[in-house]
């Protein structure tokens, strides 16, 4: 395991980290659905190193892509529908 | 105050358990005997390129078929649920238009995404992905579509056509392996074929085309579902 693999590995864990805080945290419902898929995108990049690119497909496919399409489509749904 | 103090308690203990697992991890200089076995034996044996679809699709094809069947029982609960609240006409509905840049830009790109969705499933024996990875994508391309305009209509009975058809044959190749290769699931039913070509690996990209539509069809039953409920 190199120093460069390392460093990117930490570097992608302290991202997720921050993306997950900014999810949680953050006062905007789309920044937050953003930085959902943006924890599942890292994640993905992470399995990708690890040398394992199916299950990082997977994750990008679901985790970061339905989900967070799905997310705003249930956000279009509240806002933009009649029952408050 | 108390609750926060627990669960505060709680992290600090599932931090404590990573940190043991993390410091005393070591990677394995070598392969496992199962490992080992399946690295050696899947070009040989199966006949995929990808060792991770030969061991979803044939080695393990019974574990396959029930998370298939998990997925079903998930999206029949969506939509045992959801049909409680049936939208009343589309026209009864108001709806936000969707953006310029979203309408005209989903055009081009849903067909795009689908296509890749079947390239995925498709190559799943010879590059990463299969059935499940592309079946998500070819929903997603669903979802977009629905974004793009929130009152399409998808068309249940096809999707339900699509979903239980597939499963049928799947199951059919299946027990085919019974009778003319070594077991349930055994993908030898046709020939192995040569390593790396797209007609290889035995029946594994049939059966991984088969569970593509049919994961694609379930993630698009809960997606059509959900878009056609009013309230619940």
């Amino acid at each position: 395991m190199s120093v460069l693999f390392l460093a990117l590995t930490v570097l992608l864990a302290v991202a997720m980290i921050g993306a997950a805080f900014v999810a949680i945290l953050g006062k905007s419902m789309p920044i937050a659905i953003l930085a959902a898929g943006l924890v599942s995108l890292l994640a993905s990049v992470l399995f990708l190193l690890l040398a394992s690119p199916d299950v990082a497909m997977t994750e990008a496919a679901i985790g970061s892509g339905l989900t967070t399409f799905l997310f705003f489509f249930i956000l279009g749904r509240m806002r933009g529908g009649e029952h408050d | 105050m108390i609750r926060k103090f627990a669960a505060l308690l709680i992290l600090a203990g599932i931090a404590a358990l990573f940190m043991e697992l993390l410091f005393t991890y070591q990677p394995d200089p070598e392969l496992n005997t199962t490992a080992r076995y399946y690295a050696d034996r899947t070009a040989a044996d199966i006949g995929a390129a990808n060792i991770v679809t030969a061991i979803v699709v044939t080695y393990r094809g019974l574990d396959t078929l029930g998370e298939v069947t998990v997925l079903f029982l998930a999206a029949a609960i969506v939509g045992l649920v959801l049909a409680q609240g049936r939208r009343k006409t589309a026209k009864e509905r108001a709806v936000t238009p969707a953006g310029e840049l979203l309408a005209t830009g989903s055009l081009f790109l849903a067909p795009l995404i689908m296509l890749l969705g079947v390239y995925v499933f498709v190559n799943g024996h010879l590059t990463p992905g299969g059935g499940f990875q592309g079946g998500a994508i070819i929903a997603s391309g669903m979802l977009l579509m629905l974004l793009a305009d929130p009152l399409k209509h998808f068309s249940h009975r096809l999707i339900a056509m699509v979903e239980a058809l597939s499963g049928m044959i799947y199951v059919a190749i299946g027990l085919l392996g019974i009778a003319l290769a070594g077991g349930f699931l055994d993908s030898h039913i046709l020939p192995n074929g040569e390593l790396g070509a797209l007609f290889s690996a035995g029946a594994i990209p049939l059966i991984y085309a088969l569970i593509g539509l049919k994961v694609g069809a379930e993630f698009s039953a809960i997606l059509a579902d959900l878009s056609g409920t009013e309230e619940l």
